[in-house]
């Protein structure tokens, strides 16, 4: 970081600017990713030491490992003819074994790092209740079946919450103190409400009123033959969960935009543009979209922060087959590992989203390019 | 007193502010309206009691007031108890230690749908004989059908509708539907005056017998009931002191450690600077709702302790950093130099000088986090780590849900806590964004 903040050497810059950019950029990129990994290490850290607190994550290791011993001893011929009582001590024997081995009765700390680093490498074992569709029991083969579900929605989700902001608050900010402008900043406080709760009032009204819109899934079941049969079918069930996200965050966010873009007309060098005789759309572009940008990215980003948190019940309330739906279904059946597992992933997605957004930032932010404060947002 | 008057001076010329306002005190008046007329015990009885409490009502009842914007009434649910109203029953001393306990329910049907169920529940008070009881049925025309001798125990259920010797009397048709069928077009409710007369028979002098007559209707209270007979009413009004108080000791208990940790951080800069940065930076990449869910799942699902969590992750959120720049700013400003220079203490300089400029901030501040609270709430508790002992909106809409309430046409079970949730939230949205406007006047032009 300090790197990035050091004054520019005009000299250098002068010769090779493009270049100059390009390898400031990187540096950024590269800072802001080592900083954030390091930042996803403590989260993941802080999230074992609460699953952990009650022991947790050793309870769900030590029987996950008790069930592979038994599991490896079912077809021992030599074990089937044991009474109860000596397959236990057996058992117990080889338990203690494999503990050693595997440092369940190394203290607490060294154990803990342990955690770390399985957490970081999403190696959570084997899930007490739920399976994966294709049958695996591994946490790590049922997150990433429920990944691109998540990934999906949310992503379409964000963009259109980002594109459709950007242009409907530069549409407000044309028509300031229109009608249509003081509606918005009237139901700029509908925003306090999570996208799932306005999920609830779409089905409500798209679903069981009206008939238009599937009530949740993602596919049709049975699903439809045909690849295109097949994307329109998922096409047709993104359709109100998109819409919950973009309607719960829409007015905040134009109103928002709106203002810092009537904040940036304000600056007298776009009045200068006007007195140059450029064009609106021109000006919009170049000398009120351009310089509001860094600050749209900073207030995009808490907004996706929140609908992340929102997303888990947003997939339950739509039986969306993502990680959220897989988490209300891990806590319904007390299902540790998947509960573990989910947390670590969410803390990826929101630091992945993050790091997204500030390679944006980097790219769009002049003083990045140039040097001199990109990093103090 | 006169920035109280200033404040309503100014908050007037914004009318979602005054509307949010009317919310709010709504809000207020209801919660305390719930605790008084529900006590803490009591709702918590009636919203966990178990089948004993909520067998007098009707299963997925819709509320009654849908009656109003139906052509063909429905049945509204009339439960009729003796120990209420003491004028249906009259005692006649027979000698001997035997005793009539008669009651007449006497009650208007004017409803074009016929009820759900009938049935009467009886508890006596005896030592050794039992009470005898028998029970007939006048329609309005007069007819009298006799229903049902019983010998009662100290608790006893005659159940009406499922009397199968009662259904062959009246022709095959069910209880609830003969009894009140027009005996020239059984399809047809005969309306008017119906009367259930129980001629009760006690043989010891201090036995006594007391009833509660029920006609379950597909309608019941001003808030209807759910799958388990619970008076969805209990739980909206409830949902009200609970979400308010969440709301606001939350919000205003994680507002003021922001500020006045950013305000030391400001102060004494350096490592501790840092550190409240750095911490920052992890609390943003932290998942909240997952470490809600794990701490739920793990240690406690008491409410306050869920709630505590929240706080102490929002203590280092997004918040810090604006607080942050603006103690920043305040620092630099002539009158702290003045009284570092006449050798105030640091404790006084954050205190008395730091925090108070930036309290105007902190007021919308904490009122717009107000509702992010009240929907977390509702948020865990869809997902079922809801607190076990408080009926909460949010409690409501995770049965309404997981009954598959959308899918069965039952809407009134998702929209009334829903509304109450977003009246609330809009209420103090609106104000929060009306104060901050008031207090921040940069944005006032805009």
């Amino acid at each position: 970081m300090l790197n990035v903040e050091t004054a520019p050497d005009r000299a250098v810059r002068a010769r090779s600017r493009t270049s100059e950019s390009i390898m400031r950029i990187l540096r950024y990129t590269l800072v802001r990713g080592v900083t954030l990994f390091i930042t996803i290490i403590i989260g993941v850290y802080l999230a074992i030491l609460i699953a952990n607190m009650g022991g947790y994550v050793d309870e769900m290791r030590k029987s996950s490992l008790k069930e592979q011993i038994e599991q490896s001893l079912q077809n021992d011929e030599e074990y089937k003819l044991l009474s109860p009582a000596q397959k236990l001590q057996r058992v117990n024997e080889i338990y203690a074994l494999r503990e050693a081995e595997l440092g369940l009765d190394q203290p607490f700390l060294v154990r803990s790092l342990k955690y770390l680093w399985n957490g970081l490498t999403l190696n959570f074992g084997q899930a007490e209740y739920l399976l994966s569709d294709s049958g695996s029991r591994q946490v790590r083969n049922i997150l990433g079946e429920r990944l691109g579900p998540t990934l999906l929605l949310m992503a379409t989700g964000q963009l259109f919450l980002f594109f459709v902001g950007i242009f409907f608050a530069l549409f407000l900010s044309r028509r300031y103190g229109s009608v249509l402008d003081r509606i918005v900043v009237a139901l700029a406080p509908t925003s306090a409400a999570p996208s799932w709760f306005y999920g609830i009032f779409l089905i409500l009204i798209f679903a069981a009123l009206l008939g238009w819109l599937p009530f949740g899934g993602m596919i049709d079941a049975p699903p439809p033959q045909g690849t295109f049969a097949k994307v329109l079918s998922t096409l047709k069930h993104l359709i109100l969960p998109v819409s919950s996200i973009v309607v719960s965050s829409i007015f905040l966010t134009a109103y928002y935009w709106r203002t810092f873009f009537l904040i940036y007309s304000s600056e007298d060098y776009v009045d200068m543009a006007k007195a140059k005789g450029l064009s609106g759309r021109q000006i919009e572009r170049r000398y009120v979209l351009r310089p509001t940008l860094p600050t749209i990215i900073t207030s995009f980003m808490m907004t996706l922060i929140g609908l992340w948190t929102g997303a888990i019940v947003l997939e339950t309330v739509f039986n969306w087959p993502g990680i959220g739906r897989l988490t209300q279904q891990a806590v319904n059946l007390y299902d540790t590992p998947i509960i573990v597992g989910t947390t670590v992933i969410y803390a990826y997605l929101l630091a992945l989203t993050v790091f997204a957004l500030d390679i944006i930032y980097a790219l769009v932010d002049p003083r990045v390019k140039l040097g001199g404060g990109g990093t103090g947002k | 007193m006169k920035a109280i008057a200033n404040f309503f001076r100014q908050i007037k010329h914004y009318p979602s502010a005054v509307a949010g306002l009317i919310i709010i005190a709504f809000m207020v008046i209801l919660a305390i309206y719930a605790v008084i007329a529900i006590p803490y015990s009591e709702a918590v009885r009636l919203w966990r009691g178990g089948e004993d409490v909520w067998k007098e009502t009707p299963r997925n009842a819709r509320p009654a007031w849908f009656n109003l914007f139906y052509k063909e009434k429905q049945s509204v649910t009339q439960i009729m108890r003796s120990t209420e109203n003491p004028e249906v029953k009259t005692v006649v001393d027979l000698g001997n230690g035997v005793k009539t306990n008669d009651f007449v329910f006497e009650f208007d049907y004017p409803y074009d749908g016929f009820p759900t169920e009938l049935a009467i529940f009886f508890t006596s008070t005896f030592k050794s004989a039992r009470p005898n009881a028998s029970v007939k049925w006048i329609t309005p025309d007069g007819r009298e059908i006799p229903m049902q001798d019983l010998t009662l125990r100290p608790s006893e259920t005659y159940n009406i509708s499922q009397d199968t010797r009662l259904t062959r009397r009246l022709g095959g048709a069910t209880p609830h539907v003969g009894l009140f069928a027009d005996p020239n077009n059984p399809n047809k409710v005969l309306k008017g005056t119906y009367k259930l007369v129980i001629e009760g028979l006690v043989f010891e002098e201090d036995a006594n017998i007391e009833a509660t007559f029920v006609v379950y209707g597909k309608l019941y209270g001003f808030a209807g009931t759910d799958h388990r007979r619970r008076d969805i009413g209990v739980a909206l009004l409830w949902g009200a002191p609970v979400a308010l108080s969440i709301g606001l000791v939350v919000a205003v208990g994680s507002s003021l450690a922001t500020m006045v940790l950013a305000a030391l951080a400001v102060w004494y800069g350096g490592w501790i600077d840092w550190i409240i940065r750095r911490i920052n930076e992890v609390v943003m990449i932290l998942p909240l709702l997952p470490i809600l869910i794990m701490i739920g799942l793990f240690y406690s699902r008491n409410i306050w302790v869920i709630m505590g969590t929240t706080a102490l992750l929002g203590i280092f959120g997004s918040g810090i950093l604006s607080y942050r720049s603006m103690f920043l700013q305040v620092k630099t400003s002539g009158y702290i130099d003045a009284a570092r220079a006449y050798g105030a203490s640091n404790m006084r300089i954050i205190f008395k000088y730091l925090i108070p400029k930036v309290i105007p901030v902190l007021i919308p501040g904490f009122v717009t986090q107000i509702p992010s609270y009240v929907f977390l709430e509702a948020t865990l508790a869809v997902l079922g780590l809801g607190d076990p002992s408080l009926p909460t909106w949010g409690k409501l809409l995770n049965d309404a849900y997981s009954r598959g309430a959308l899918f069965n046409g039952q809407y009134y079970w998702v929209i009334e806590p829903a509304v109450l949730l977003i009246l609330t939230g809009l209420g103090f949205a609106m104000v929060g964004f009306a104060l901050d406007r008031i207090f921040n006047p940069r944005l006032r032009g805009l």
